[in-house]
C-alpha cells in the first residue's frame, strides 16, 4: 500500500531524514518511535505532502509516485495525517469544514455531496465514537480546544472521511487516560483488513490498546530497528541510547 | 470644453430635447444649462430646480476632499456626460423592456423574471438614468407602500420630495453630494405609511452602461410612524476601459418606532486585475436618521467591486431609544482601494449603536476603515459597540484603521475592539490534507471571517454575497 523508498529529505539545506525505507501494506499498523528531532513528523508530512522540503528518493501510494501530487491530491487519494499540532481555523464552523472536506472526497470519487441535513445525521453518529459532546461541532475548527480535545477533533475527522491510509502523529500526546482509551477505540474501529496506518508515538500506553503489527526504532533520521510489540517495551524500559550500542 | 459641444447642448436645449428621444445623451460638460435640461427632460416642479442650481452653485466652491487613503488620476467633471436615457421610457411591463436590455441582465446573472418568481422580491431596475421596469407595485399598493422611481416620485407625490430630499444629506454636504444633488437623473423612492410592515424585500438594481456616462443615483426612503421595510440594493456592472464616476447619495428617515433594513451587494467592476485600469469610481454618501423615539436604521453592506470606495454608511440617531447599525464586509484585490466606514452621531437619550466591520485585502488591494463615534452632550446613556476586524491574504496589500471617538457625555458606555490577521499557509495545508483546495479553503476561511455579517445579510442576498467573496478572491492564493 504504502512503500518509501530510500527516502532522504532536508530542509534549508539541513538533513532530516536520511535513508528511509519502509513498506506498510493494508491491513497492517505500523507504529514509528523515536527521540524528539529524530523526523517523525518530518516524514508524516512529506506523505501528506507538505511544501519545502528537498526530497530524493520515492514514496509511492498503490504503486503511483506521490511525490509530484499536491497534498489535496493526496488526500483525496486516501491518505490522512492526523496533526500532532492541529491547526486552528477561527471562524470556520467545525461542521461546516468537515462537510466540506467529505464532500470533496465524495466529489473526487464521483458520488454524489451530502446536503446539510444528512451530513448532521453522519457527524452525530461519528461524534459518539470519540465521545465529545455535541457543541464542538458548532465551534470553529480547533479554535480554544484543548489539547486532547483537539486530538480527539482529528480522530472524528479520520473517522467521518474514512481515507484508506491514516498517519497518526502523535495522536495520544497530552491525552487523559480515559482519552487515550478513547482514542484507541475509535482508531481500531477504523482499522481493518483494507486500512494502513503508521502511528507515530512515544508510549508503549498507545501500542497496548492499539497493538501494532510492527514497530520502528528512528534515530538522526534513520530506521534503526524494526521488531514486534516487544521492541516498543524495551524502548519504554532502556530509552533510545541502547540502540545506539546493539546497532 | 470645446466650442462645438457647447453648441450642441444650446441647440439640444433650443429644441427643447424632451419628446421622443432615441437614446439621448447629453453631450460631455456641466454648467447651469446642462441642468436646467435635465430638470426639463425630467419635467420637474420649480422646486426642483431650484434645489439642483442651488447644490450646483454651492458645489462650485467646494474642493474635491483628499482625506480618504485612496489615489486615483484627477477627474475631469466637464468630460463626463450627465445625462442617458435609454431608448424607450415610461414601460408598463416586463415584457415591454428591450430584449436586448433583458439579455444584459441575464449575462449579468440576474435574471429578471426569475428573481420576481423566486424570491418575491419587486424590482425596480435602473438601467442607465432612467428607471425601466417596475413590479410588484399592486401589492405594494395595497398596503400603501410607495415604491417607484425618484422622476416618477416628483411627478406623483412632490409633497413628500420636498419635504425629505436633502433632510438627511444636505445639498452642501460634501464635494460629492452636492454634484450629485445638482445632476442626479433617477434612482428610487420608498414610503412606507404609518404601522405598515412592508410586505417584501424591496430591491434595486444599478447599472451603468453607457459609456462615459456619470451615474448620480437618488435614493429617498422614508418609514413612517410604526413601519417597517427591508431594502436590497445590489450591482455589478459589465467590462469596461475607461475609469467611471458614480456618485450616489442615500438618505433614510424613519420616524418614531419605525425601522429601516438597508442591505447592499455592491460587485462593480474593479478594473483590469493585472493593471487596475478601468475600474468604477464610487463615491457615495449613505446617510439615515432615527428621527424619533425608538427608531431603528441598519445598514449592511458588502464591497467587493470599484476600483475606489469611498463610502460611509452613517445614523443621526435624533430620537431617544434609537439605534443605528453597521454591518460591513469590504473585499481589495488587485488594484482596488476602499476607504469605507461608517459614523454615529448619538444625539438622543440611551441611543445605541453597533458597529462591525470586516476588511480583507489581497493581492495589492488597500483598504482603509474610518469609523467615527459621536456622543453628543444630551446623549445621555449611550451606548457604542465597535469591532473592526482585518484579514490579509498575501504580501502586498494593506489594511489601516481611523477609529474616531468623541465622548461629550460621561454616561456614554463605550467599547472598540480590532485585530488584524492573515490566512495562514498552515491553515490552507490543513485543508489541503483534507482534500479542500487552495480556492475552497480560502473562501471558507474568508466566508468564516464575514459570518457575522453575511448573517445580517437577507437569504438570498447572503448566498450571493458568499458566491462573490469566492469569485472576487479567484487567483489571490497561489
Ligand atoms: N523549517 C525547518 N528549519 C530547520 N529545521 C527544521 C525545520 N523543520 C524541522 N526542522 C528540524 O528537523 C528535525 C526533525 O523534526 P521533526 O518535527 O520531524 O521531529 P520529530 O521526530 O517529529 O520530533 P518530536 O518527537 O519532538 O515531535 C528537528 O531537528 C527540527 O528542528
Ligand atoms: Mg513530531
Amino acid at each position: 500500500m504504502l512503500v518509501i523508498k530510500n527516502l532522504h529529505v532536508s530542509i534549508n539545506n539541513k538533513k532530516i531524514l536520511k535513508g528511509i525505507n519502509l513498506t506498510i501494506n493494508a491491513g497492517e499498523l505500523h507504529a514509528i518511535m523515536g527521540r524528539n528531532g529524530s523526523g517523525k513528523s518530518t516524514l508524516a508530512h512529506v506523505i501528506a505532502g507538505k511544501d519545502g522540503y528537498e526530497i530524493e528518493g520515492d514514496v509511492l501510494f498503490n504503486g503511483e509516485s506521490l511525490l509530484d501530487k499536491s497534498p489535496e491530491e493526496r488526500a483525496l487519494a486516501g491518505i490522512f495525517m492526523s496533526f500532532q499540532y492541529p491547526v486552528v481555523i477561527p471562524g470556520v464552523n467545525n461542521t461546516y469544514f468537515l462537510k466540506a472536506a467529505l464532500n470533496a472526497k465524495l466529489k473526487a470519487n464521483g458520488q454524489s455531496e451530502l446536503d446539510a441535513m444528512d451530513f448532521l445525521a453522519l457527524i452525530k453518529e461519528k461524534i459518539k465514537l470519540v465521545e465529545m459532546d455535541e457543541s464542538y461541532l458548532n465551534r470553529a475548527v480547533n479554535d480554544g480546544f484543548s489539547g486532547g480535545e483537539k486530538k480527539r477533533n482529528e480522530i472524528l475527522q479520520l473517522l467521518t472521511l474514512e481515507p484508506t491510509f491514516a498517519i497518526l502523529d502523535e495522536t495520544d500526546s497530552g491525552l487523559d487516560i480515559d482519552a487515550l482509551k478513547i482514542i484507541a477505540n475509535g482508531v481500531n474501529q477504523y482499522r481493518n483488513s483494507e486500512r494502513g496506518i503508521l502511528a507515530i508515538t512515544h508510549y508503549q500506553r498507545l501500542l497496548d490498546h492499539m497493538k501494532p503489527d510492527i514497530v520502528h526504532a528512528m534515530i538522526d533520521g534513520k530506521i534503526v530497528k524494526t521488531g514486534d510489540m516487544s521492541l516498543a517495551k524495551e524502548l519504554e524500559e532502556k530509552g533510545y541510547s541502547f540502540l545506539l550500542y546493539t546497532n | 470644453m470645446s466650442d462645438i459641444i457647447e453648441k450642441v447642448i444650446e441647440q439640444d436645449y433650443k429644441y427643447g430635447f424632451v419628446t421622443d428621444i432615441e437614446q439621448d445623451t447629453l453631450p460631455p460638460g456641466l454648467n447651469e444649462d446642462v441642468i436646467r435640461t435635465i430638470s426639463r427632460i425630467k419635467n420637474e416642479p420649480e422646486f426642483m430646480l431650484e434645489w439642483r442650481l442651488k447644490s450646483y452653485r454651492q458645489w462650485l466652491t467646494m474642493e474635491e476632499p483628499t482625506w480618504a487613503k485612496v489615489r486615483y488620476p484627477e477627474i475631469d467633471y466637464q468630460a463626463i456626460s450627465y445625462y442617458s436615457a435609454p431608448k424607450k421610457k415610461e414601460l408598463n411591463s416586463l415584457d415591454e423592456v428591450d430584449p436586448d436590455l433583458l439579455d444584459t441582465y441575464n449575462k449579468l446573472g440576474i435574471p429578471l423574471e426569475e428573481q420576481k418568481m423566486l424570491s418575491g422580491v419587486a424590482v425596480d431596475a435602473v438601467f442607465d438614468s432612467v428607471s425601466v421596469a417596475t413590479t410588484f407595485k399592486s401589492e405594494l399598493e395595497k398596503h400603501g407602500v410607495i415604491f417607484c422611481p425618484f422622476s416618477e416620485a416628483v411627478q406623483n407625490h412632490p409633497e413628500l420630495i420636498q419635504k425629505y430630499l436633502g433632510s438627511v444629506v444636505p445639498h452642501s454636504d460634501n464635494y460629492f453630494s452636492a454634484l450629485n444633488s445638482a445632476v442626479f437623473t433617477d434612482g428610487s423612492f420608498v414610503y412606507i405609511p404609518k404601522g405598515v410592515r412592508c410586505p417584501m424585500e424591496l430591491s434595486t438594481y444599478f447599472r451603468i452602461n453607457a459609456a462615459k456616462t456619470g451615474q448620480f443615483e437618488r435614493t429617498l426612503i422614508v418609514a413612517d410612524e410604526g413601519s417597517y421595510v427591508s431594502y436590497l440594493e445590489g450591482c455589478t456592472a459589465p467590462m469596461r476601459d475607461e475609469n467611471q464616476l458614480h456618485a450616489a447619495v442615500v438618505e433614510l428617515v424613519a420616524h418614531k418606532d419605525a425601522s429601516i433594513k438597508y442591505s447592499t451587494v455592491q460587485n462593480w467592476y474593479p478594473g483590469d486585475p493585472k493593471t487596475g485600469k478601468g475600474g468604477i469610481y464610487n463615491f457615495v454618501t449613505k446617510r439615515g436618521t432615527c428621527l424619533e423615539e425608538n427608531a431603528k436604521i441598519s445598514w449592511t453592506q458588502v464591497e467587493t467591486g470599484s476600483a475606489i470606495t469611498w463610502k460611509y454608511p452613517s445614523c443621526i440617531l435624533k430620537g431617544d431609544n434609537s439605534v443605528g447599525e453597521f454591518y460591513s464586509v469590504a473585499l481589495t484585490n488587485n488594484f482596488q482601494q476602499a476607504d469605507t466606514g461608517t459614523k454615529m452621531i448619538h444625539l438622543g437619550k440611551n441611543t445605541k449603536s453597533t458597529i462591525i466591520s470586516k476588511g480583507i485585502s489581497a493581492g495589492k488591494g488597500q483598504q482603509t476603515y474610518r469609523g467615527g463615534v459621536q456622543i453628543m452632550k444630551n446623549a445621555e446613556k449611550a451606548r457604542n459597540y465597535s469591532q473592526c476586524d482585518s484579514m490579509l491574504i498575501g504580501e502586498q496589500c494593506g489594511a489601516h484603521t481611523f477609529p474616531y471617538i468623541d465622548v461629550r457625555n460621561s454616561s456614554a458606555q463605550m467599547e472598540h475592539e480590532a485585530s488584524t490577521s492573515s490566512i495562514g499557509e498552515d491553515q490552507i495545508y490543513y485543508c489541503n490534507q483534507r482534500g479542500i483546495s487552495t480556492e475552497d479553503a480560502v473562501s471558507l476561511i474568508v466566508n468564516g471571517f464575514c459570518k457575522e455579517v453575511f448573517k445580517e445579510l437577507p437569504m438570498e442576498f447572503a448566498v450571493e454575497a458568499q458566491k462573490l467573496m469566492e469569485v472576487s478572491l479567484e487567483g489571490a492564493v497561489g
